[in-house]
């Protein structure tokens, strides 16, 4: 570990960047930036002069990194991917979890490993929250959809709230279907009808 | 015939046409083919994840097939290009104060002229200087890339050194649009429908069709790795004969409708229909409220002969990199980037009237300066400079 290492982030997503930020200063690195911004995105990196770039596979500024390779008079430094045909296992789940390294030439591999490693872990931690999230959300309005359309079965049909549910899970069952898929058709009907 | 699946990136660019008119009307299935068409936000992780096998093959711009095989800019991994998907298809747009400070430095003559424009270019950067001014920005896709190469060709062959005279930025495609309207680049070259969508917005001037500069130039490929290719020769055969089978339903206008309704959709290149129209047409608006202009090499896809990989193509693309220190000039080097393109495989799919055109394909004919020898890089490259430098 070499809490001296100049650590830069590239992610568009607050959250994830504040996450990933956390862990690496709780890991002991202090020098951690993150820009967020894609325009002007070489020289912000030239101006914070990084040891280590992390940047989120889905951004499409990852091509604007591919400029540092090149040799030009703009560059300090060159500056390598941290991709190379011995660490495939590495790079398969940095790539797995959305996360790319880029690391200046001549860092040694150990150092860049628990960095690494460190990402990955709140890149997939950051993933599974987006899940528990989104099937939150998805319940949710599953939820909202079944209580519309028992209240135009209770209408309609003049029944109790209970009896409304205990046909949308009959019919449920009978045709095979989840209780909020027929809900759905029950609302989508009722408009339609309208 | 045993049903194969291949999982393939691409980025949303109308020149994938030929890969997703063969999963989507089915051409990759009479091969025995199932193609799971991955979209991806990079030329980098699309060159990645090829390379470490998340894709079996992927779209690819040609010269990262080249460079990716000689290990130049990234990891080296020999790559097999038995298709090329698409020939052509950029432009060069610069800004409204740019056209008008182009104009106005050419003193009447036709700017459409590429040898007059870029004297014309020459010449505002050398009154920009006098006063002081920033230097001129231009935005192009990528460092291994024939639009880097295009505004490279353009510019020295006015006197403009584009290490020295200009910027030249990396800009995501979708990002070139946005940057020109807030003046952070002057002009980019970069492939449909971005032109056409800063010509809409008044926002920019179609200086330059990429065929001005290059008449035919290999601008994406199909690559696969060459280790993954080894004992897979049935598979690619088919592959070629369903992209072939693709590019001839794009090639018939009678098609064009549904194969612009069939690219419009949110999971392929999702923009305007009439936008990809304007491609397949090859005829596009070049000035905010102003004329159209047409030219039907404007986009080549499996026409002519485009598609079959020429080794004088590639070891084209090297002369490109080896001109602007990208790549040492090496015998070596030279003879990977030719085996990088195989013609022998497309030949194989195809049957031998698949190369008739080969004579008119293997001619790139640039707008200046000798005719292409892959035998003669050095005296090629030699040849360019010192026009460059004698300006």
């Amino acid at each position: 570990m070499d809490p001296a290492l100049n650590i830069v982030i590239v992610d568009e997503n607050p959250v994830r960047a504040a996450i990933l930020a956390d862990g690496l200063r709780e890991a002991g690195y202090t020098r951690v930036a993150r820009i967020e911004e894609t325009t002007s995105l070489l020289t912000r990196i030239y101006s914070l002069d990084p040891d280590v770039i992390l940047i989120d596979l889905e951004n499409p500024s990852r091509d604007v990194l591919a400029q540092m390779f090149q040799v030009s008079r703009v560059v300090k430094r060159p500056i390598a991917m941290f991709v190379d045909q011995s660490d495939a296992a590495a790079i398969e789940a940095a790539v797995d979890a959305g996360v790319s390294a880029y690391i200046v030439d001549g860092l040694k591999k150990e150092r860049i490993k628990g960095i690494l490693d460190l990402c990955i872990s709140r890149f997939n931690a950051f993933a599974r929250l987006t899940n528990e999230l989104e099937r939150a959300q998805n319940a949710l309005s599953e939820r909202k959809v079944i209580d519309r359309a028992k209240g135009i079965l209770m209408k309609v049909k003049n029944v109790s709230e209970a009896d409304a549910y205990a046909m949308l899970r009959k019919t449920a069952m009978n045709e095979n279907k989840k209780i909020a898929e027929v809900a759905q058709s029950v609302v989508t009907a009722a408009e339609l009808l309208k | 015939m045993s049903g194969e699946s291949l999982r393939i990136g691409f980025i949303p660019l109308t020149d994938a046409a030929a890969l997703m008119i063969a999963a989507d009307k089915g051409f990759a299935a009479k091969q025995g083919l199932s193609l799971d068409l991955v979209r991806e936000v990079s030329w980098s992780n699309v060159r990645d994840k090829l390379n470490i096998g998340l894709f079996d093959a992927a779209h690819l711009l040609a010269p990262v097939a080249v460079a990716s095989s000689l290990g130049i800019g990234h990891v080296k991994m020999p790559l097999l290009v038995p298709f090329v998907l698409a020939a052509n298809g950029n432009a060069i747009t610069v800004s409204p104060a740019l056209h008008g400070a182009l104009t106005l430095a050419a003193g009447g003559g036709d700017l459409a002229d590429p040898k007059m424009s870029s004297q014309a270019l020459a010449r505002v950067i050398a009154e920009r200087r006098k006063r002081g001014a920033d230097p001129l920005t231009f935005g192009m896709t990528f460092p291994f890339s024939c639009h880097n190469y295009l505004l490279r060709f353009w510019m020295a062959a006015g006197g403009v050194d584009p290490d020295e005279d200009v910027r030249l930025v990396v800009l995501p495609p979708p990002y070139m649009v946005d940057s020109l309207s807030s003046r952070q680049v002057d002009g980019f070259c970069v492939g449909a429908p971005w032109n056409s969508v800063a010509v809409e917005l008044g926002i920019g001037h179609i200086l330059h069709f990429g065929n001005d500069i290059f008449a035919r130039a290999p601008e994406k490929v199909l690559a696969v790795r060459a280790a993954w290719s080894a004992n897979r020769d049935d598979v690619l055969k088919r592959l070629v004969a369903a992209l072939d089978q693709a590019a001839d339903f794009i090639n018939n206008p009678d098609n064009l409708d549904e194969l612009v309704a069939l690219l419009a959709a949110p999971n392929r290149v999702a923009v305007a229909p009439e936008i990809i129209e304007r491609t397949f047409k090859g005829r596009l608006r070049i000035a905010p409220g102003g004329p159209f202009r047409t030219d039907p090499n404007y986009i080549l896809i499996g026409r002519d002969g485009a598609a079959r990989p020429e080794p004088a193509h590639a070891a084209w693309l090297y002369a490109q990199m080896v001109r602007w220190r990208q790549a040492p000039l090496s015998p070596d080097f030279l003879a990977a980037a030719k085996a990088c393109f195989r013609p022998d495989i497309y030949d194989r799919s195809l049957g031998a009237s698949a190369g008739l055109s080969v004579a008119r394909s293997d001619k790139i004919q640039a707008f200046t300066g000798q005719p292409f020898d892959a035998n003669d890089i050095a005296g090629h490259v030699a040849a360019l400079q010192a026009e460059l430098k004698n300006r």
